[in-house]
C-alpha cells in the first residue's frame, strides 16, 4: 500500500490502516434493484432496531417516495422512480388488444373513438379506466390518470425502487473531516459516529459527496447508519437486510459480494436487461469503492446518487499548497507594508 | 450522456423551464447583468431533488470567517507597530485582534449542535480534518493575542507592580509569536470551506486562499485605517491595498475558472452579496489609495473595505449553500467526467 492511496484510490485492507490488527473481513451490503419491491420493511426495521425517532409524516406528492431523502433520522430510503419504460422483457400486454399497438394508425383511431362510445369506454377489457372526471392523486405523471381513454392512454410503464444507504465509502469524506475523532473506521471496516464523542460541528454534513449523513435537530450530533455495528458484534446481519423479504438487501463480507453482484449483472445482462449496472463496487473509482454498493437499471443520478463522486480529501495536499501560497503572500505583504518608507 | 432510444421521459427539469425562457445571442435582459457563462446543460435528477445535504452551519460561519481574518490581520499590523515604533496602531492592532478573537471563539462555540462539548476539538490532531488543523491554529494564536492585548489595556496602577513589568515584557514575544501564526488562521479557513463536497466551495480551492487573505488584509488594514491616526497608519492603507487588490483579482478568477459552477458565486443571493462586496472594496481601494492625509476619507474608505471583506464571505458562504440544493452543480460537472473518461 502507498502513502497516497491514505487519501483517495483502491485500499485492499481499510480496517488494518486504521489501526485494527488480526480484525474480522470487512462487511457491507450489496443493494440489488432489480428485485426491490418497495415495501419499505428496511425503514422500519432500521428505525425499530435502532432507534431513529419519527421524521414527520410528509407527503411530498412525488411518486410513491414520501420519505424524501437520507437524513439524520432516516438511515434507510427508499427511492421509488416512475418511467416511461420497460423493464427488460417485461410486456404491458398491450399489443395484442383490439386497440393495441401492434394495429395500423388508421384502425387505431378508428377503434378507440369506437370505444369512447362503447358502455365503460372499453374499460371492461381491463385496457383502461372507467371514463370520468380526472381525479389528481398527486402522481408526477405527464397526464392525470384517467384523463385519457383508449388507445392514447396506454403507455410502456416502469417502476424502479432501491434502497439507500449510508456507502461506507473505503475513503469516507465524513471521516476525514470529524474533528473530534467521533467518526472512526471500525474492524469491520465500517464508518461509525460515537455518539458520546460527537459534538455536532456540522463539518461531516458538508464532507459527505452522497448527501448522508446529517446532524438531528433537537439533538444537536450527526446521526447515519452504523451497519448495525451492534449487530454485527453478536454475529447478527444487520435489521434491514434481515427484514428485506425479496433479498434486494444482502449483507456479507464484502468481496464475497462484490463477486456475487458480478455475476447478477451478467445475468441480467443475459436474460435482456442491458441497462443493469453496479454503482460503488469498484475500488478504483473517486471514493475507493463503496462497502455498501448498487445494482441499478439507470444512471445513477435517477435515484438520486451522485454518478462520479470524489472524495474531497484527495485534494488535500493542493489545497494546503493554495492556502501556504496565500499565507506566504500575506506575511509578505504584511512585511512589505512595514519595511517601506512612508511613515 | 449515454443516448438510450427506450427512455421518453424528459430529460432534465432545467431543459423545461429552458425552452420557454430561452435568451437569444448573448443579450442582456432588463437591468440584469447576470449573463450565463456556459450553456445551460440538460441532465436528469430524482425529481429534481438535491444530491447533497446543504450545510448545516448558519451565519455564524461566514461571520467567524470574517472575524478569524480581522484577528489575524490586525495581530500582524500590531506586531509590525509595536517593532517600528508605532504606538497607536499598535494599540488598535492588539485589542482589535483580541475583540476579533473572542467573537470567533464565541461563534465557533455556538455553532455548534453541542456547545458544551466543544472541547472535543481537543482530543485528536488529524491532519485530514481542516477543522482540527484549525483548531490548533487557533490554540497557538489565541494566548499571544490576550497577552499582548492585556499589556496594551493595563490599568495604570498596576503597570508598575511585578506582574504588570512580567506582561508588559512578555507583550512583544506573544504579539510576534501570535503574528506568526496568524497568516495561516487567515488561510486555513479557506481549506476548511474546501475540503467539502460543496461544489462551489470545492471546485475553488486553488482561488479561495487569495480571496479569504486578501479579504482578511482588507478588513484589518480598514479598521487601522478607521482607528488610527494618518500619520500612523500608513502601514495599515498599504496592507489595506493589497489585501483589496488581492480580494477583487482572487474573486474574478474564481469566476472565470470554474465553469459551470461559478453560476452559484454568479446568479442570485450570493451574486448580490459579492457585487456589493465589489463595489464597496473597489471604492475603498480607492479611498485607500488618495486618502492618505484625510482622516475623514480614510475612515469612509476603511469601513468600506471593513464591510467589503465581511460581504465577501458572506457571499462566498452563501454560494456553497446553494451550489449543494441544486442537483446540477453535482451531477452534470461529474457526467461531464465520466464522458472525458
Amino acid at each position: 500500500m502507498t502513502i497516497e492511496n491514505r487519501l483517495s484510490g483502491p485500499l485492499p485492507d481499510v480496517a488494518a490502516e486504521a489501526g485494527h490488527t488480526g480484525h474480522p473481513p470487512r462487511v457491507g451490503f450489496f443493494t440489488d434493484t432489480s428485485v426491490c419491491i418497495g415495501c419499505k420493511a428496511c425503514e422500519v426495521a432500521c428505525k425499530e432496531w435502532n432507534n431513529v425517532p419519527e421524521d414527520g409524516l410528509d407527503l411530498l406528492g412525488m411518486s410513491f417516495d414520501n420519505t424524501g431523502a437520507l437524513g439524520a433520522n432516516s438511515w434507510r430510503h427508499v427511492a421509488f422512480i416512475e418511467q416511461e419504460r420497460p423493464l427488460g422483457d417485461q410486456s404491458p400486454g398491450l399489443a395484442g388488444l383490439p386497440t393495441g399497438a401492434s394495429a395500423i394508425d388508421v384502425t387505431t383511431a378508428f377503434v378507440a373513438e369506437e370505444l369512447r362510445e362503447a358502455p365503460r369506454g372499453g374499460g371492461g377489457l381491463g385496457t383502461s379506466p372507467l371514463p370520468r372526471a380526472p381525479e389528481d392523486l398527486g402522481m408526477p405523471s405527464f397526464d392525470l390518470p384517467g384523463a385519457k381513454t383508449g388507445a392514447d392512454g396506454r403507455t410502456d410503464f416502469r417502476w424502479l425502487m432501491a434502497s439507500d444507504v449510508c456507502k461506507h465509502c473505503t475513503h469516507a469524506g465524513c471521516l476525514d473531516v470529524c474533528p473530534t475523532g467521533a467518526l472512526f473506521r471500525t474492524e469491520f471496516g465500517t464508518v461509525v459516529v460515537q455518539q458520546d464523542i460527537c459534538n455536532g460541528c456540522g463539518y461531516c454534513v458538508s464532507g459527505c459527496p452522497y448527501g448522508v449523513i446529517d446532524r438531528r435537530p433537537g439533538d444537536g450530533r450527526a446521526q447515519k447508519c452504523t451497519l448495525c455495528y451492534d449487530r454485527l458484534h453478536d454475529g447478527l446481519e444487520p435489521a434491514c437486510a434481515k427484514a428485506c423479504p425479496t433479498d434486494s438487501i444482502q449483507f456479507g463480507e464484502l468481496d464475497e459480494l462484490r463477486e456475487r453482484a458480478a455475476r447478477r449483472v451478467e445475468d441480467l445482462h443475459e436474460r435482456g436487461v442491458p441497462e443493469a449496472r453496479l454503482y460503488g463496487h469498484d475500488p478504483s473509482d473517486g471514493v475507493g469503492g463503496n462497502g455498501a454498493f448498487f445494482l441499478l437499471l439507470d444512471e445513477p443520478e435517477v435515484y438520486g446518487l451522485p454518478p462520479d463522486p470524489v472524495v474531497p480529501t484527495r485534494d488535500l495536499p493542493a489545497m494546503w499548497k493554495y492556502a501556504g501560497m496565500a499565507a506566504s503572500a500575506l506575511l509578505a505583504a504584511a512585511v512589505a507594508a512595514f519595511g517601506g518608507r512612508r511613515r | 450522456m449515454s443516448e438510450d432510444p427506450l427512455l421518453r421521459e424528459p430529460r432534465s427539469d432545467a431543459q423545461a423551464a429552458d425552452r420557454r425562457a430561452r435568451t437569444f445571442g448573448r443579450r442582456k435582459r432588463g437591468g440584469s447583468r447576470e449573463e450565463l457563462m456556459v450553456p445551460r446543460a440538460e441532465f436528469r435528477s430524482y425529481y429534481g431533488r438535491p444530491v447533497l445535504k446543504p450545510p448545516v452551519w448558519e451565519w455564524k460561519v461566514p461571520a467567524y470567517l470574517f472575524t478569524g481574518g480581522l484577528a489575524a490581520g490586525t495581530s500582524l499590523l500590531a506586531a509590525g507597530a509595536d517593532l517600528t515604533g508605532r504606538p497607536g496602531l499598535r494599540r488598535v492592532g492588539r485589542t482589535g485582534s483580541l475583540a476579533a478573537l473572542l467573537a470567533s471563539v464565541y461563534l465557533l462555540v455556538a455553532d455548534l449542535g453541542r456547545p458544551a462539548r466543544f472541547h472535543h476539538m481537543l482530543r485528536v490532531a488529524k491532519p485530514t480534518s481542516p477543522m482540527s488543523v484549525g483548531t490548533w491554529i487557533l490554540s497557538a494564536f489565541g494566548p499571544g493575542v490576550a497577552i499582548a492585548a492585556a499589556a496594551e489595556v493595563l490599568p495604570a496602577g498596576l503597570r508598575r507592580s511585578l506582574p504588570g513589568r512580567l506582561l508588559r515584557a512578555a507583550a512583544r514575544p506573544a504579539g510576534l509569536s501570535s503574528a506568526i501564526v496568524a497568516p495561516a488562521v487567515a488561510s486555513y479557513t479557506a481549506v476548511l470551506l474546501s475540503q467539502t463536497a460543496v461544489p462551489a466551495w470545492h471546485e475553488a480551492h486553488a482561488q479561495l486562499p487569495f480571496v479569504f487573505t486578501g479579504s482578511a488584509a482588507a478588513s484589518s488594514g480598514g479598521f487601522a485605517m478607521a482607528l488610527v491616526p494618518v500619520e500612523q497608519a500608513g502601514p495599515a492603507r498599504a496592507l489595506a491595498a493589497f489585501g483589496a487588490a488581492t480580494e477583487l483579482v482572487a474573486g474574478k478568477v474564481l469566476e472565470k475558472r470554474l465553469g459551470l459552477t461559478a453560476e452559484a458565486y454568479t446568479t442570485g443571493k450570493a451574486h448580490r452579496l459579492r457585487r456589493w462586496s465589489e463595489r464597496l472594496t473597489a471604492a475603498g481601494l480607492l479611498g485607500t489609495l488618495l486618502g492618505h492625509r484625510s482622516r475623514a476619507l480614510s475612515v469612509a474608505a476603511g469601513t468600506a473595505l471593513f464591510a467589503g471583506s465581511a460581504l465577501q464571505r458572506f457571499g462566498v458562504f452563501e454560494a456553497g449553500v446553494e451550489s449543494t440544493k441544486d442537483p446540477k452543480y453535482v451531477v452534470v460537472p461529474q457526467r461531464r467526467r465520466l464522458e472525458k473518461r
